[in-house]
């Protein structure tokens, strides 16, 4: 009895361990999350801690509003320029820089510098030095004689202006990322098909293709899931407008929030944010668990 | 000949695609370099033309009016509080779950699985409630450790892998020869995962600085501001003086890309190592 005592170690210091982040993401994430999910079906000024239950009336109010299908449309468009252009992008950069193999250090700060910066300053320059019409680039080319027009005053050009900025930003994250992964292809695979004259195209889909695959798969995922909280560049560059057409889903629920005071209905957003976000989440925490559960 | 037998069929398409997207995601910046050492009139003269004069005079000015001292300090708060914070939270857990020596680790890594990709959206507006019932609207230290436990997942599962590569044996040897675990954590464990620390503290110090949301919601009152704050609304007062708001994004940019580049290393291990197992 006394050497298994001895032997069993304690297992007190490993819960103490957990107590940091557990407190951390209970009191922050995980009770404030809950209470939004009870939120969503309540009127609730966000002021007082009274909360009033309305059922799915929030729900009603939304799915009779068309912002709210203008918003769903915008995400599940923003999802889709972030899944193609980015992706492929940074697919064809990093696979170029692996070909290429010289200044590849040099490239690799170039592309991540926009993304090292913060959205407010990246926001701030691209609407002074670019669309400005007074001071920015097209502005500029407006008055040497081209007929061109700020993206973002235009209401079916506006969400590809905003996009424009944001892609500008990230991409160089998604190269250096696959090409993080690029690097982990085996050489014997790379010498036996240069070997035997894999051409350019060959060597991507036999060779380097393969063994990035995960890697892509859970980068498209990640985007899918980033594509339903999008916020920081659109209500900064534009923030919604104009008349809504670049409203998403956050911005939706912000200005609810916090220029209406509405937090019972904005709460019903963030739910559908949640959800949307969730379902995306599912596909990725089975894709990588895998690694980590084992 | 000698030259082209060198290189690789293909190398000078590839290069010149590198280059152009190179240009493109500096040019913006180059821009704003070039027209901060310009009047305001320049600068509406023509953005593309090079100074006349250096006005170095420009960068004083928007220190000033911008507050950018205040707003840096603030920031420094906010970052040092998410870095402390964060650090101390995610080594903690990803040690305990790599050692798995209790059972609820199972259960813990799919939370924070879960909690990895949790939307902003879905604890903000509850929270702001609470925030503004606890006095916390306005605290820099709050908001720090929100952005903390909102970028915590990722984090504590990089520490885990650093966890994991240490030698089961060392560990083992250590608590033979008595020590107790708070000492093997602190002699052993530490000292080999502390290049994790490292990694983990740069990227949630990149994300506090950066973070816009949260702060923009939860720092209201000028004096609360974090630079990133300051130069937005820098942006909005000054918004018929270009030369200002350049000067103000040289400000911004400048101090990022020399951390940057200090740390690349450790940022670009700390952004792939979510997604690329190594």
């Amino acid at each position: 009895m006394k050497d298994t005592n001895k032997i069993k170690e304690s297992k007190l210091p490993y819960y103490l361990l957990s107590i940091p982040a557990v407190a951390l993401s209970g009191f922050i994430i995980l009770v404030p999350g809950i209470q939004t999910i009870y939120a969503a079906f309540t009127k609730w000024n966000g002021i007082s801690p009274h909360k009033t239950w309305i059922g799915l009336e929030n729900f009603r109010q939304l799915f009779g509003d068309w912002v709210f299908w203008q918003s769903v449309k915008n995400n599940c468009l923003w999802a889709l320029f972030f899944l193609v252009i980015p992706v492929t992008l940074a697919l064809l950069v990093s696979v170029l820089m692996s070909y290429h193999k010289v200044g590849n250090k040099s490239f690799q700060i170039f592309y991540l510098i926009p993304y090292l910066l913060a959205p407010t300053t990246n926001a701030i320059i691209w609407l002074n030095m670019i669309f400005s019409p007074n001071a920015g680039l097209i502005g500029f080319l407006q008055k040497v004689g081209w007929d061109i027009t700020s993206p973002l005053g235009n209401r079916s050009t506006a969400l590809f202006g905003v996009a424009a900025v944001d892609i500008w930003h990230y991409w160089g994250f998604l190269t250096v990322i696959f090409f993080a992964a690029l690097r982990q292809t085996p050489k014997d695979q790379i010498e036996a098909a240069e070997l035997e004259g894999a051409n350019g195209w060959q060597m991507f889909r036999s060779v380097y293709f393969p063994n990035i695959f995960s890697t892509v798969r859970l980068m498209m995922i990640l985007i899918l899931i980033y594509s339903f909280m999008t916020y920081d560049y659109i209500y900064l560059l534009t923030s919604g407008g104009p008349a809504h057409a670049t409203e998403v889903l956050s911005t939706y629920s912000y200005t609810m929030a916090f220029s209406a005071f509405k937090f019972g209905k904005a709460a019903a957003v963030s739910l559908v944010i949640g959800l949307l976000g969730g379902i995306a989440a599912i596909f990725y925490t089975f894709f990588s668990k895998n690694e980590e559960l084992v | 000949m000698k030259i082209e037998k060198k290189h690789r069929h293909g190398f000078v398409p590839a290069l010149i695609v590198l280059v152009v997207l190179s240009f493109i995601s500096l040019f913006p910046l180059a821009l704003v370099i070039l027209n901060s050492f310009k009047t305001h009139v320049e600068i509406l003269q023509n953005p593309l033309s090079l100074p006349t004069k250096m006005h170095f005079g420009n960068y004083a000015y928007s220190w000033g009016v911008g507050k950018f001292a205040e707003g840096f300090l603030n920031s420094f708060k906010l970052s040092g509080t998410a870095i402390i914070v964060g650090v101390v939270a995610s080594s903690s857990m990803g040690y305990v779950l790599a050692t798995r020596k209790i059972a609820a680790w199972k259960a813990l890594t799919f939370y924070f699985m879960m909690a990895t990709t949790v939307p902003l959206q879905m604890f903000m507006l509850p929270l702001y409630s609470t925030f503004t019932r606890l006095g916390l609207i306005g605290n820099v230290y709050a908001v720090g450790a929100t952005i903390a436990a909102w970028n915590l997942p990722m984090p504590i599962f990089l520490m885990r892998t650093y966890f994991l590569k240490i030698p089961k044996e060392v560990e083992e040897a250590a608590k033979i020869d008595g020590a107790s675990i708070w000492q093997v954590f602190r002699y052993v464990v530490m000292p080999i995962a502390s290049p994790g620390m490292i990694t983990v503290a740069s990227i949630i110090g990149l994300f506090s600085w950066n973070e816009y949301l949260l702060s923009s919601t939860f720092l209201q009152s000028e004096k609360n501001f974090t630079a990133t704050l300051k130069f937005l609304s820098l942006n909005g007062t000054f918004s018929r003086d270009f030369s200002v708001i350049m000067s103000g994004a040289v400000i911004m940019v400048f101090p990022m890309v020399v951390v940057f580049l200090l740390l690349q290393k450790k940022f670009i291990e700390g952004m792939t190592g979510g997604a690329v197992k190594g």
